[in-house]
């Protein structure tokens, strides 16, 4: 469990998040939508200790974030930053570096890492791309890889910062059934979402920020009846019943996409 | 056969400290051992050729310590030292470059760029201004010079929490300032120009044991360092946000680098001059070759460093003796083709960004 307790943070003298206190329950997924500039990313860069805190506390199980040092947030926490850039080496490599919060000076893999490394891939389906250099790889494969990655590292917690850019539909489909895996294992997930349709059927609590602050918590259920997408974006998400669960669709002005 | 394959081969060899097994990793060792060899044979060569010639029979019975006054001292007071400085020399900018290129995450980078060629360059001039005019006062000079830019450089990285861009554009901005300096002590001094000239040209004609034995000292310190620390040179190459969502302090482990880098090339500046091309198409040629992994690229840069910087030198003191050309020129006049003929003609890489 992930307590946000009124975090303040930003960069230079006036700050961009703003007293956001937030629970990010165990083993579910949690959502943070927001509008661009809202402060999504900045609070999960004050939340892993990136960017220093104005104020306020972050408490993983208990334990506050000050007192951790980076390897050990990186043991609790695995984060798949938002731009992530190509580096030149294969993907087995890539996700075997997954390993490096445990290893201490002179850091080298050992024998389990490369077993764990392999896991990982395995889980992810990707066992085959070992070999395959980053910069050869589709955005989905290398997104794949990533996420392999933060599997790798085995932190109860995965954060990614909004995952599904530069993934088509295909792609993005495939990634919700692999966010519900992943909380099925008893991984607690926290996304940032710009597809709040995608965040409404795959989590288990949306967060909507606006100018730094929370504006509302809840159920996706809850979201959708307090009407929190239109204030937000002036987008409204309405909500159907079929035989096979609850649907959602747009409105704006009187029409629906 | 597959990485998973590779991997159970792996696991019932239970050998530790490859990083993966199979055609890589065989590849990679012939890689090294194919660059050793040439090295090997650049220095050998270089210790045999030259004015006077000697059998690599011959040599190993000199080196042994058997007879021949005059011949053993051209080996020990003239071969053996310029053979070692070139090949430490080759070695330590090569491995300067492709830390920096890494770790700057920039393919332009190299030791000038971050102003240590232009710090020791101003030590120079300054002691030559000064009118002391040693060799070894000149090399320790150059070395002053080139560790005060360290400094500054350890100084304004901490400042800027190491930002790449911010590193090289201040390396820049360093670079100017220390050469409008230089640039004005020569004007009013125009005898430090011609003093000065031999080092800003850059070779290996007056090394002796005095001037190399200090520097080879600190670059093996910094190989040795440098060497433990591949994995979190790997890991900084990976961006700034991934690094540190894996635990790596990227500020300070950049800075760690910066500093070795600058290290690693003022000792060699020290010595031989100043030699900049080599820092930026060693390791571009040797990544095409071994990848971008740093338990790799490290090694094979020091040897393709050593091995390509002895040549140069060899055939600049052959090719037309008695006189000498100096090794920066030939080092260009045979690096740069070479190196445009990859860039042409290697597939893959960066080709297309």
């Amino acid at each position: 469990m992930i307590e946000l307790k009124s975090v303040s943070a930003g960069y230079g003298k006036c700050g961009i998040v703003h007293d956001v206190s937030l629970t990010i329950p165990e083993g579910k997924v949690t959502a943070l939508i927001g509008r661009n500039g809202s402060g999504k990313s900045t609070l999960l860069k004050a939340m892993l200790g990136f960017i220093p805190r104005s104020g306020g506390d972050i408490l993983f199980n208990g334990i506050p974030l000050n007192r951790m040092s980076r390897a050990e947030i990186a043991r609790e926490i695995a984060y798949l930053p938002q731009g992530k850039n190509v580096p030149d080496i294969s993907a087995g490599r890539m996700v075997l570096h997954g390993r490096f919060p445990y290893l201490k000076y002179p850091r080298k893999y050992r024998e389990q890492d490369f077993v764990i490394a392999e896991d990982a891939m395995r889980q992810m389906g990707i066992s085959g791309l070992a070999q395959k250099r980053m910069a050869e790889l589709s955005g989905g494969m290398r997104q794949k890889v990533y996420i392999a990655m933060a599997l790798a590292q085995q932190a109860p917690a995965i954060v990614m910062d909004e995952p599904t850019t530069y993934l088509d539909i295909g792609e993005q489909f495939k990634f919700a059934g692999m966010v519900r895996q992943l909380s099925e294992s008893g991984k607690t997930v926290l996304l940032v979402l710009h597809d709040i349709l995608l965040a409404l059927k795959i989590s288990d609590q949306v967060a909507a920020m606006q100018q730094g602050r929370i504006l509302q918590c809840g159920t996706p259920g809850e979201m959708v009846d307090s009407n929190v997408t239109g204030r937000l974006y002036g987008v409204a998400v309405k909500s159907f019943r079929t035989d096979r669960g609850v649907q959602y669709y747009y409105e704006a002005d009187g029409e629906s996409l | 056969m597959g990485w998973k394959k590779r991997m159970q081969g792996r696991r019932n060899r239970k050998r530790n400290g490859e990083v993966q097994g199979g055609w890589r990793q065989r590849h990679w060792r012939l890689l090294l051992g194919g660059a050793c060899l040439l090295s090997l044979l650049a220095v050998c060569s270089s210790l045999c050729l030259g004015n006077v010639n000697f059998s690599p029979a011959r040599l190993v019975s000199l080196l042994a310590g058997s007879g021949g006054g005059m011949e053993r001292s051209i080996i020990l007071y003239a071969r053996l030292p310029r053979t070692l400085a070139a090949s430490f020399a080759g070695a330590a900018l090569a491995v300067s470059g492709a830390v920096l290129q890494n770790v700057l995450a920039n393919k332009l980078a190299s030791p000038g760029i971050i102003g240590v060629n232009a710090g020791a360059g101003l030590g120079v001039t300054l002691c030559c201004a000064f009118g002391i005019l040693s060799g070894g006062a000149v090399s320790f000079a150059a070395f002053a010079g080139s560790l005060a830019t360290v400094f500054l450089i350890f100084l304004f990285s901490s400042r800027t929490s190491a930002s790449k861009t911010t590193v090289i554009l201040g390396g820049v901005a360093m670079n100017s300032v220390l050469n409008a300096i230089c640039e004005s002590v020569t004007v009013l001094d125009t005898d430090v120009a011609m003093l000065s000239i031999d080092f800003r040209v850059g070779g290996f004609s007056a090394v002796s044991y005095t001037r190399l034995v200090p520097a080879m000292v600190l670059i093996l310190l910094a190989f040795g360092v440098l060497f433990t620390l591949c994995n979190e040179l790997d890991v900084v190459t990976l961006g700034d946000e991934t690094a540190r969502g894996i635990g790596l302090s990227v500020g300070r482990y950049r800075m760690l680098f910066l500093v070795l880098a600058a290290l690693l090339a003022g000792a060699a500046v020290s010595f031989a001059g100043l030699l900049g091309f080599i820092g930026l198409i060693v390791p571009h040629f040797v990544r095409r070759f071994a990848g971008n992994e740093s338990g790799r690229f490290l090694p094979l840069c020091v040897v393709a460093g050593a091995g390509f910087v002895t040549f140069c030198d060899m055939v600049s003191r052959l090719l037309f003796a008695p006189y000498e050309l100096p090794v920066g020129i030939l080092m260009s006049v045979i690096g740069g083709p070479v190196f445009l003929f990859l860039l042409v003609r290697h597939k893959g890489g960066h080709r297309y960004d």
